[in-house]
């Protein structure tokens, strides 16, 4: 009988930079890394919303904030994190009810997801600058 | 009779009710559902008016937010989406932190969440209610 005390290192899985990039691991990634940036985004929503209560010059601050160059490149991608998160959270939702499964349903479902976050964010900020953004 | 005696006496039904997962276990899988259900009219009527506002000025942008529909759904979707946002932050930090700060971490998710909420919620009111 060995003794309780012998140890030898124990056999580990392997990290997931060694497996190749497949559509069905990246979205399940991006839905997790898009929720904790939608998280921040949250944060800033309460900060907007707060300085619009505070008055119009903190209202005013924030809006510049958002405004700058900078400001509209972290919205952009806010909202392609927004409709990406969207979409695979529908996607996930349809999982639930156990229907999807099958490897060709996966992949048209995560193709769909991008497309439709791709055409819904380019739809949002046309439909921004049409209205004076 | 000893204590451990009368541990023993009791059915096998008795003892196991209360220990497993059944039932209260999936509760937070299910609000995590629950409020993404909530947050698919919320998240797209708010990306609708936000888009529908880009031009607009302080003041038109606030009577917007009077309206008492406005005010309603702003606030039903700070409560769905930071209580969401704690389920969801809740999971990555069990699947990723594992020692004794993940408590920590998760209690100050959970707390920053209901902080945010409540603060965005007053500003709402705010809004809503002055002159």
């Amino acid at each position: 009988m060995p003794s309780p005390t012998t140890t030898r290192p124990r056999p580990l899985s392997p990290n997931i930079q060694i497996y190749r990039p497949q559509l069905t691991s990246v979205l399940s990634i991006l839905n997790r890394i898009t929720g904790v940036f939608l998280s921040a985004c949250a944060v800033v929503l309460v900060v907007w919303l707060v300085a619009a209560a505070s008055g119009s010059q903190a209202y005013a601050a924030v809006q510049g904030a958002i405004g700058s160059w900078i400001g509209r490149i972290v919205l952009f991608g806010a909202t392609f994190a927004f409709f990406l998160h969207f979409c695979g959270g529908i996607r996930h939702l349809v999982w639930d009810t156990v229907h999807g499964f099958e490897l060709r349903s996966i992949y048209i479902s995560g193709w769909t997801v991008v497309a439709a976050s791709v055409v819904l964010t380019v739809a949002a900020w046309v439909a921004g600058a049409l209205m004076g953004g | 009779m000893d204590p451990q005696n009368k541990q023993n006496m009791r059915s096998p039904l008795a003892r196991a009710i209360g220990l497993g997962s059944a039932k209260e276990g999936v509760g937070p899988w299910w609000a995590e559902r629950i409020s993404a259900v909530a947050l698919v009219p919320l998240t797209l009527w708010f990306a609708a008016s936000i888009i529908a506002h880009t031009g607009s000025d302080y003041a038109t942008f606030i009577v917007w937010l009077r309206t008492p529909l406005a005010a309603i759904l702003m606030i039903l979707l700070l409560i769905a989406l930071f209580y969401h946002t704690a389920l969801g932050l809740q999971v990555v930090i069990e699947d990723y932190v594992h020692s004794a700060t993940k408590f920590a971490a998760v209690i100050a998710v959970r707390l920053g969440c209901c902080a945010l909420a409540t603060a965005g919620v007053v500003a709402i009111l705010r809004i809503a209610l002055s002159g």
